[in-house]
């Protein structure tokens, strides 16, 4: 974006939260099933049909509340009133003017904090597929409505407009990702839509300026097309005003394949939603008792996790650059249990964290159902010498495949017996005997040629053979 | 002709085995025959369903078990109350022909009670209006008089316990719509405190003001009925969890000692003949050894107000839900926005299209806080009244109506003078309280007059040890005209 | 508290629109006077000074009715299909959808 121009960023989180059930009805909160299956009046909204609100839902957003540092208060229940073929009762059951989370924050990787306005809690529309040759709403024919995630619980989150660049707004949406998953609230899954992101965007000249007439933006079904979208809507927004016309208060759809937003609808025909007290509900009002129960079950947030792994690099020595890199990795797939009981294992901190940001890292899901009793003997083996990096990649893949197992009987499966002493002397001497001229050159002093051998009885055993074990007796041998 | 036989007296004989249900079905489906013609109190009658039902009853019997306190009763429900697999249709076109997929709570209650669901009753169109005149399926006629109104919304089930078809039925009120037609029709009809009875399965009106309630042709059997549908429901969040008042062993404790308030601002606009009826059940509760007094609760003279902001305010949201794309009716059109447009126009009658707009007009934008909110402070003003009131009295009393039945056709046209037939009732349904209609005499027309006992929240039990007694005391009442019942 | 303005027709269109209600012309001019008149009744409530009073959304008060996660049994789809107007491919069919959800 252009330097003279200053953007302000917000943004509208909504998270499906992982209960068993939906917000206001027993029916199963369930992803894929066949359609409307998973039904009952409520979520049909039936005439006579009535709500009555899940404990674990409320719990999981109060753990969403705590884990952003919120005050959780007594809140209450409106009626957002408005027709479309999804909402079954033709209005949705929100928290409007009384949300049960309110005034938090954010810390950034970075540690820049971004203020959280309020997280409440809300009923999920159905899911309507257009039928036609677009598969898109404009020219369907008609459409579809199947109401099994009608009444899915979800939390909305609402950031302050405290982003100032696209880089932040993706931070934030990856921490929060990260702060929903660790806090067991919800799976943070975009591309199945179980997290979904509007982002609110304006531009100015000052920071002394007010904040310029914003846009929002929705359909940002990934972190790349946040970043996207908001350059791309920075970038508009500062091209109306540079040719003298003014940005309108809109709503705007974002296109990924054309790369631009479009324009929904504007602030002027803004909907009257009628919002009122949800007569069928009571009020929600958590005691201290509660709401400490629930902190007392929340699990350790990213960024005390991050740090966690940073202290253990500090007594090894210190962190490198690509080091931070790996915990952020690490942390961010859940992985970061395997590399603390690893190390409190005896395993050396940089081969943990490489191994798991590395290797394990490329199959987190496997990686996560993992024993971490299997995990840390295989990186022991490696260690101890017992088997050569390669051989430990092999074995750590063939865990996975089998979902779980001991590592020392996959590796003599897999024939990856360490060679015994005599057998890896036998394979450098002949190795030396066939390169006389190299030998003389590398006890001449030429180490550079310690790898020219090393890759020979590499070769020449398949890479099993011990890395470390040749390099000592090409060292013993040359004396 | 002899008097319908008690619905109590009938549950004992069918648990006694000295009575058949399917007997006392049949001897009620006989009266319906006969009279529904002339009253059509029903959108259905369920005889099949019925009989099954009674056999089920005698069959328990016959084996030695017992099915329940309303063991063979047959009840009449108001077509609001959902019943699966039987058409409900709130009287209304939209939802002509749906069957619900469930049972209300009470249905199920009343089932596991042993009484036989004999049909589904005629009602004003979702229960919006006072005189059974707005259904779309034709006008229930009052049993005493048939050019008259029944009264309304529930002004089928008064109809048809007053002609005899059942000797039990149950309604919905929200403004009045039990006390009301009961008035009208000369039986009793109560309005239990909100939160007593589930709301699970009746189809909404004005969510915070529903509640579900008896007819019955005694106040001992209104306390039956009351006895077997009230109770916590977990499918109700606003179901109260305490324990409900049970009301059927108090009613011959009396009134020594107890203070009577009459509500003044209620007699205000009576016609002399029903404030005449009211002065003279004071008086047998003086008789009776109650202390009677004068109280006025000057803020019930705003309820009618706040209840045609507040009620028509959450129906217009209850009421979006009939789109045509899940049930009911549906009128095609091009697109979904002319679909859902086309088919509440052609589904909807007029009254229900005047309370939805009036309450999309409440809740909008520029005059929420004006209408909507400033009526719920109403609410609380007019509860803070009966608490003064009710420091002083254990009940109030006036008239449940202004005036007796008037003739049908004479306020269909006038809105605003329809609805303030509900004046005396609708203070009861913003405050949550109970209150209980008994009849008292004749007018000056010779038609049924009411009297209202009200009570704070949860005093079912006084309410009905009073009603007793204003019972007891009840002038005679001619029978209804229509009437070929009798004892089975 | 001011009272609100007198109810014209075009605000009794627009709440018709509001409500997916189609009014022919007549029905407009007979519902903005009868509305009128029972806003007019109203105003005794919507010129009361009850500033500081607390509404009253629930006569009674009762507070956190939760019911635990646990899976209920569904309805049976083709139960629930078989009251639907329009059904394809065990889904509710409606007629084109012109725009977002507001
Ligand atoms: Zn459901």
């Amino acid at each position: 974006m252009r330097s003279d121009w200053l953007l302000v960023i917000g943004l509208e989180v909504h998270c499906e939260l992982k209960t068993t059930t939906k917000l206001f009805c027993g029916c199963p909160n369930m992803f894929g099933d066949e359609p409307n299956t998973n039904v009952c009046p409520n979520c049909l909204g039936l005439p006579g049909s009535l709500p009555v609100l899940n404990q674990r839902a409320v719990e999981l957003a109060m753990a969403i509340g705590t884990a952003l540092h919120c005050d959780i208060r007594a809140s209450t229940f409106h009626r957002k009133n408005y027709f479309y073929p999804d909402q079954a009762k033709d209005y949705q059951i929100s928290q409007y003017d009384e949300p049960l989370n309110v005034d938090g924050y954010l810390d950034l990787p970075d540690g820049f904090r971004v203020g959280i306005e309020r997280a409440h809690m809300e009923e999920d529309t159905g899911k309507t597929t257009h039928a036609g040759a677009s598969g898109r709403i404009h020219g369907a024919d008609y459409s579809l409505v199947d109401y099994n995630r009608s009444g899915v619980p979800l939390v909305e989150i609402v950031s302050e407009p405290d982003m100032r660049t696209p880089d932040q707004a993706r931070a934030y949406v990856t921490e929060l990702r990260a702060i929903l998953v660790a806090s067991g609230a919800s799976d943070g899954k975009m591309e199945e839509g179980s997290m979904r992101v509007d982002a609110n965007v304006s531009v100015r000249r000052s920071v002394d300026d007010p904040f310029g007439t914003r846009c929002e933006i929705k359909n940002l079904n990934s972190v790349r097309s946040l970043g996207r979208a908001i350059e791309y809507e920075a970038e508009r927004q500062i091209a109306l005003i540079e040719s003298g016309e003014r940005v309108v208060q809109q709503t705007r759809h974002w296109d990924e394949s054309a790369g631009r937003t479009q324009a929904l609808r504007s602030k002027e025909d803004a909907y009257d939603y009628r919002y009122f007290l949800e007569p069928d509900l009571v009020p929600l009002v958590p005691d201290a008792e509660w709401i400490r129960a629930v902190a007392d079950t929340l699990g350790m947030m990213p960024a005390e996790r991050r740090s966690r792994l940073v202290s253990l690099l500090d007594d090894a020595g210190g962190a490198t650059e690509a080091q931070l890199l790996q915990v952020a990795t690490v942390v961010d797939l859940g992985l970061d249990d395997l590399v603390v009981e690893a190390v409190a294992a005896g395993v050396g901190t940089g081969l943990a964290l490489a191994r798991t940001a590395n290797e394990a890292a490329t199959d987190a899901e496997a990686a996560r159902h993992l024993d971490p009793k299997s995990y840390v003997a295989l990186l022991t083996l490696e260690m101890q010498g017992s088997l050569s990096a390669t051989q430990a990649k092999a074995v750590l893949a063939e865990l996975f495949a089998r979902g779980g197992g001991d590592p020392a009987t996959i590796a003599r499966d897999k024939g990856f017996e360490a060679m015994s002493e005599d057998s890896l002397a036998e394979t450098v001497a002949d190795a030396i005997a066939a390169h006389p001229d190299e030998w003389s050159r590398f006890c001449g002093g030429d180490d550079k040629l310690a790898g020219f051998f090393t890759g020979l009885v590499m070769k020449a055993t398949r890479g099993q053979a011990n890395g470390k074990a040749v390099a000592a007796e090409l060292r013993r041998l040359r004396g | 002709m002899t008097a319908p036989r008690p619905a109590l007296e009938t549950a004992a004989m069918v648990r006694a085995g000295e009575l058949s249900a399917v007997d006392v079905l049949e001897h009620h489906l006989a009266v319906i025959e006969a009279g529904e013609e002339a009253v059509h109190a029903f959108n259905l009658v369920t005889a099949d369903q019925a009989r099954a039902q009674a056999r089920a009853v005698d069959a328990t019997v016959a084996a030695g078990g017992d099915p329940g306190p309303l063991a063979g009763v047959p009840v009449a429900l108001k077509d609001n109350l959902c019943t699966r697999g039987i058409p409900t249709t709130c009287s209304s076109r939209i939802l002509e022909g749906w069957e619900p997929p469930y049972d209300a709570t009470v249905v199920t209650r009343l089932a596991a009670a042993g009484a036989v669901a004999i049909g589904k009753t005629n009602m004003d169109e979702f229960a919006m209006g006072s005189s059974t005149e707005t259904s779309a399926f034709g006008t229930t006629r009052n049993p005493h008089d048939t050019d008259r109104v029944p009264g309304g919304s529930s002004g089928g089930s008064a109809a048809a316990v007053a002609a005899g078809f059942a000797p039990l039925a149950l309604g919905s009120d929200t403004g009045g719509s039990i006390r009301q037609p009961a008035a009208l029709c000369g039986v009793v009809g109560m309005k239990p405190t909100y939160g007593t009875v589930s709301r699970y399965g009746l189809v909404a009106f004005a969510s915070s003001l529903d509640q579900i309630g008896p007819f019955a042709g005694s106040v001992a059997d209104a306390a039956l009925l009351f006895d077997a549908i009230g109770g916590h429901d977990p499918l109700d969040s606003t179901s109260l969890n305490r324990p409900t008042p049970r009301v059927l062993t108090v009613l011959d404790d009396g009134v020594d000692g107890m203070t009577v308030g009459i509500l003044t601002e209620l007699l205000d606009g009576a016609a002399p003949d029903v404030a005449a009826r009211v002065h003279q059940a004071a008086e047998a509760l003086a008789a009776a050894g109650a202390r009677v007094e004068e109280v006025s609760v000057p803020e019930v003279t705003l309820g009618l107000s706040a209840y045609y902001l507040i009620a028509p305010g959450e129906a217009s949201s209850n009421l979006a839900r009939y789109d045509g794309v899940r049930y009911g009716l549906r009128v095609d059109a091009e697109d979904t926005v002319a679909m859902n447009t086309a088919t509440r126009s052609q589904g909807f009658g007029a009254e229900v299209k005047r309370r939805i707009m009036l309450g999309t007009y409440v809740l909008s934008a520029g005059y929420m806080d004006a209408y909507y909110n400033q009526a719920l402070r109403v609410r609380t003003r007019i509860i803070e009244g009966f608490d003064t009131a009710y420091s002083r009295c254990d009940v109030l009393l006036g008239p449940t109506t202004p005036t007796t039945a008037f003739a049908i056709g004479a306020k269909v046209d006038d809105p605003l003078t329809m609805y303030l037939s509900d004046v005396c009732t609708i203070p009861s349904n913003l405050a949550g309280h109970p209150a209980i209609s008994v009849p008292y005499g004749p007018g000056e027309d010779g038609l049924p007059v009411g009297v209202q006992l009200l009570g704070p929240a949860l005093s079912e039990g006084t309410l009905f040890q009073v009603a007793a007694v204003v019972e007891g005391a009840a002038p005679p009442l001619a029978a209804p005209r229509v009437t070929t019942g009798g004892p089975a | 508290m001011p009272e609100p303005a007198h109810l014209t027709r075009e605000d009794v269109a627009h709440v018709a629109a509001l409500a997916r209600l189609h009014l022919t012309e007549e029905e407009l001019d007979l519902f903005t006077g009868q509305l009128a008149q029972v806003l007019d009744h109203a105003a005794d409530v919507a010129s009361l000074d009850l500033a500081g009073v607390v509404p009253t959304a629930h006569a009674m008060a009762v507070t956190n009715v939760l019911r635990p996660d646990e899976p209920i049994v569904c309805l049976d789809r083709d139960e629930v299909l078989a009251q639907a107007p329009s059904v394809e491919d065990h889904r509710f069919r409606v007629p084109r959808i012109l725009g977002e959800a507001p």
